[in-house]
């Protein structure tokens, strides 16, 4: 089994005078939860769109199970093995929920009875009613269902519980979270509700304007990133040149709050060798992460 | 035994799934010999990634507090009786501690922070204790 599932490389994508990706490098590990964030219009869905082959990257390689995604002759078997929910949830309006089933269901030959029943239940989806008139929590969960229900080996989830309320999002948590512990289904979804992405993803990049500002396992960056706060006896007259794995820093009168990823004791010396400097240390979540990665660049 | 982790917090969830499971066992809800949920039912409770589950497991098992039998489960082991006793002889001289703090009038807060300075103190003059 390839330890990638994703991997992308330089990848470059302009909309006319817009560049959407400047240059993405992706590895999603094959068995993962991976959580791809950004703000509306970082190129998360761009990036998705790549890897589905629906758009042709200006520069850059692409590859999903190891098979280059313009890869025509094998990206049938590709398909196949691939689960995809749209960020629009878009599905034929006229069909009814049962229609869309018996539509969906010959295209898989793994497809799972068993999964669609209990997805069926669990989502209690209305059988006769038409997409059109579904709302769209109810849509989100059918084409959950319908990507799920395929036997896929990965699951490309965009925005999947965007609409959802609360107790669904947590039911959508728990299932995607059931899967991985079932199988080897490698689960890339992406999402700016940093709190779900905080909760069950193990691996995380933070998409900024084109580029990943940072990728890693999130345990890791959890332990790597942290705040440190430092009071000092005066205002500072100029700007201090931090040295490396200072990603932030913010000054207000005399309080220094720096955001750093690695280089802590040689931060620390710094920090010392400022008049009268005391400081404390503080560890950090996601979201202080995403928050200021992002405002930064 | 009900645990409950804070995803946004600072500390990864490994380290707080750890934390929680010695504190049920000082707690003694749950005790020696007693099976820990699965790895995928403890995954599905608290709606986290498998393998979070899978890494506190291993550090437990590191540490000496749970024994991992293969397909068989996770089992709280015998030897952490001795701790349990441990942590209760100590919780008197933190009792006596406090005591003594709050009759110098420091509030709460303050006494949070001065043992977490004091440890974290600690921590910078010696290597960490594993």
């Amino acid at each position: 089994m390839e330890p990638w599932v994703i991997e992308t490389h330089e990848i470059e994508k302009s909309f006319g005078s817009q560049a959407a990706l400047k240059g993405l490098d992706l590895q999603v590990p094959t068995g993962s939860i991976f959580g791809f964030l950004g703000r509306n219009g970082a190129g998360k869905t761009t990036t998705i769109e790549v890897l589905l082959n629906i758009v042709k990257p200006d520069r850059g390689t692409a590859s999903v199970f190891g098979v280059p995604v313009t890869d025509t002759r094998q990206s049938v078997v590709v398909r196949e093995r691939i689960g995809f929910v749209s960020e629009d949830k878009e599905l034929y309006p006229y069909m009814t929920v049962s229609q869309v089933l018996r539509f969906t269901r010959p295209f898989f030959p793994k497809w799972r009875a068993d999964l669609e029943k209990r997805y069926l239940d669990m989502f209690r989806l209305p059988l006769n009613k038409k997409v059109s008139d579904l709302s769209k929590g109810m849509r989100s969960q059918l084409m959950l269902l319908l990507a799920i229900a395929r036997g896929a080996d990965l699951l490309i989830l965009d925005e999947p519980t965007d609409g959802l309320d609360p107790a669904a999002v947590e039911d959508v948590l728990r299932e995607l979270v059931s899967i991985a512990a079932a199988n080897e289904t490698t689960i890339f979804f992406s999402s700016h509700q940093l709190a779900e992405v905080e909760q069950i993803a193990e691996h995380v990049c933070i998409l900024d304007r084109g580029r990943a500002v940072v990728v890693g396992a999130l345990d890791d960056l959890k332990a790597r990133y942290q705040r440190i706060q430092v009071v000092v006896e005066r205002e500072l007259e100029s700007p201090v040149r931090w040295v490396d794995g200072v990603e932030h820093v913010r000054q207000e009168g005399r309080t220094i709050s720096l955001l750093v990823s690695r280089n802590v004791e040689a931060i620390l010396h710094q920090v010392r060798s400022l008049p009268g400097a005391s400081s404390e240390q503080f560890s950090v979540g996601l979201k202080d992460i995403f928050m200021e990665t992002v405002r930064n660049n | 035994m009900i645990l409950r982790l804070n995803p946004a917090s600072g500390i990864p969830l490994y380290l707080q799934l750890v934390e929680q499971v010695k504190h049920a066992i000082e707690t003694e809800a749950i005790r020696a010999g007693d099976q820990l949920p699965s790895v995928r039912k403890m995954a599905e409770d608290l709606v986290i990634n498998p393998n979070t589950v899978v890494r506190a497991y291993r550090e437990l098992e590191q540490e000496g507090i749970i024994e991992l039998k293969h397909g068989a489960g996770a089992y709280i082991s015998n030897s952490v009786v001795s701790r349990t006793k441990l942590m209760r002889k100590a919780q008197g001289v933190v009792e006596t501690a406090v005591d003594r703090l709050e009759s110098l009038d420091l509030t709460e807060d303050e006494v949070r922070r001065l043992v977490e300075n004091e440890l974290a103190a600690r921590k910078s003059v010696k290597p960490a204790k594993k």
